[in-house]
């Protein structure tokens, strides 16, 4: 029973069952099905959150030869859960010239985009909720909200900061938001195909049919500009600490402070996962011989590889400057990554 | 078990009222206790001085519309993409044609200088 993929039926059996002996009509058994859907991702994603916010801490903490969080539990895993409850029972402070609609609603749009886009997501053999055919479309539309979102919070504030913050962020996710397609576009073009599912089966069920060879520099630049749009150092300006004292979140306080912060984390898995759909096979074991771990646990171990190669960026780069950071993403992620379509489509061509 | 859509929409309803939910339940146990000066923006212990809704650097915007152009193209690019090794040797050229127009544009844009930033 280690593939979930049988619980997954067998649930599901059993929800059809008792819905059918009751006598529902098809439609209500089936919204019943795709809420338990919703909900297990959701608790999987909040055990996720809490488990990324205490991987950040330990892991900044021992690349600054320091321990981390320690006092709450063993090695301090239940810091988070600490940080939560204390962060509910805060004062939700709304400045007086704040936009108050806006600013409500911001929080409420970072999370959902955050949230929908693991209705795409495969964690693993037959663990995708919905395999709509232009998966990856949907992802890179579905996560430009987060920009929205992030201009509405600065906006809404009134705060010179927070709207500083904004700016930065919308300047900056729109910038990298073009090699990042870019560098996706290669993958389509091998795969001919967008869904997600797709691209797995594609790539099984040995290491080296993986996208991230034939398309490392694809894989490069879509590491690079998903770092850039996580807002993450070394691209962290929409935050930048010392000079904007946390941007455009710089008004928010209590629950919705902590919807800003959930969402860049998951955000981090989101990146994570996609880049294991795209370029290191999905839930595919290296070669056929490992099959015997399951799937998912392929998954979550690769996903959270990219994650602690992004937290290991952040401990390791500095920040760049506003200019520079821009000219980066036009003036060589986006040559590069026209490059490399045209060689993958001469290379396919060719071959 | 392929729901598609509908799934999608059921998890855009379910994120946002999940956080309506959270901020309402979080209003329940908080503190509500606002006073005039809770209530100021932040400006580093000042006063703050002036509203923040003011005219802007002109830079974002150039690039928000260096984007608009990019995107839509990239879009354009997709469903090439998704059929390219149907298409064959016709399309390659038509869309190293496009791809070449893309990169005069850039070219264009890199020496007029609207890919630096002006402080």
């Amino acid at each position: 029973m280690l593939e979930l993929t049988g619980i997954i039926q067998w649930v599901g059996g059993i929800v059809t069952s008792i819905s059918n002996s009751l006598g529902l009509p098809q439609i209500i058994i089936d919204i019943i099905l795709i809420l338990l859907i919703a909900v297990a991702i959701f608790a999987f994603l909040m055990l996720m959150a809490l488990y990324l916010i205490w991987m950040e801490r330990k892991v900044s903490g021992h690349i600054q030869d320091r321990l981390g969080p320690m006092m709450t539990g063993w090695h301090g895993w239940a810091q988070t859960i600490a940080d939560a409850l204390k962060l509910l029972q805060k004062e939700d402070i709304i400045v007086a010239n704040a936009d108050r609609k806006v600013h409500y609603w911001a929080p409420i749009v970072v999370f959902t985009a955050c949230f929908a886009v693991y209705a795409v997501i495969p964690f693993g053999k037959g663990m995708l909720a919905a395999d709509v055919n232009i998966g990856i479309l949907y992802i890179l539309s579905i996560t430009t909200f987060t920009t929205l979102s992030l201009l509405m919070a600065g906006w809404a504030s009134n705060n010179k900061y927070a709207l500083l913050g904004g700016m930065r962020s919308a300047s900056q996710i729109i910038s990298y938001e073009v090699p990042l397609t870019l560098s996706i576009l290669g993958v389509v073009m091998m795969a001919g195909t967008l869904s997600m599912g797709k691209f797995v089966e594609l790539q099984g069920p040995y290491i080296w049919k993986w996208y991230v060879w034939p398309q490392f520099i694809g894989f490069c630049i879509y590491l690079i500009a998903s770092t850039a749009e996580l807002n993450r150092t070394p691209f962290d300006l929409p935050e930048a600490e010392q000079e904007l004292v946390a941007g455009f979140n710089i008004e928010y306080s209590g629950m919705k402070f902590a919807m800003f912060f959930l969402a860049e984390f998951l955000n981090m898995f989101t990146v994570g996962a996609v880049t294991t759909t795209l370029f290191l096979g999905g839930w595919n074991p290296p070669l056929p011989a490992l099959a015997f771990i399951p799937s998912w646990v392929w998954f979550l171990g690769k996903s959270l590889f990219i994650v602690f190669v992004i937290m290991w960026f952040k401990w390791t780069y500095p920040r760049l400057r506003v200019d520079h950071l821009l000219s980066f993403a036009w003036k060589v992620l986006l040559p590069i990554s026209f490059i490399n379509i045209i060689l993958t489509a001469i290379g396919i061509t060719i071959f | 078990m392929d729901y598609g859509y509908g799934l999608i929409g059921i998890f855009i309803l379910f994120g946002i009222v999940f956080v309506i939910f959270t901020i309402f339940f979080a209003g329940l146990l908080r503190p509500q206790r606002p006073n005039k000066t809770k209530l100021e923006n932040y400006e580093c212990g000042e006063a703050p001085m002036g509203g923040a809704w003011i005219q802007y650097n002109v830079g974002f915007y150039i690039y928000a519309l260096i984007f608009v152009i990019f995107d839509v193209e990239v879009v354009f690019l997709f469903p090439w993409a998704v059929a390219f090794k149907q298409l064959g040797l016709f399309a390659l050229i038509e869309m190293l044609i496009f791809i070449a127009i893309l990169i005069a544009g850039l070219a264009y844009a890199w020496k007029k200088g609207a890919l630096t930033w002006e402080s």
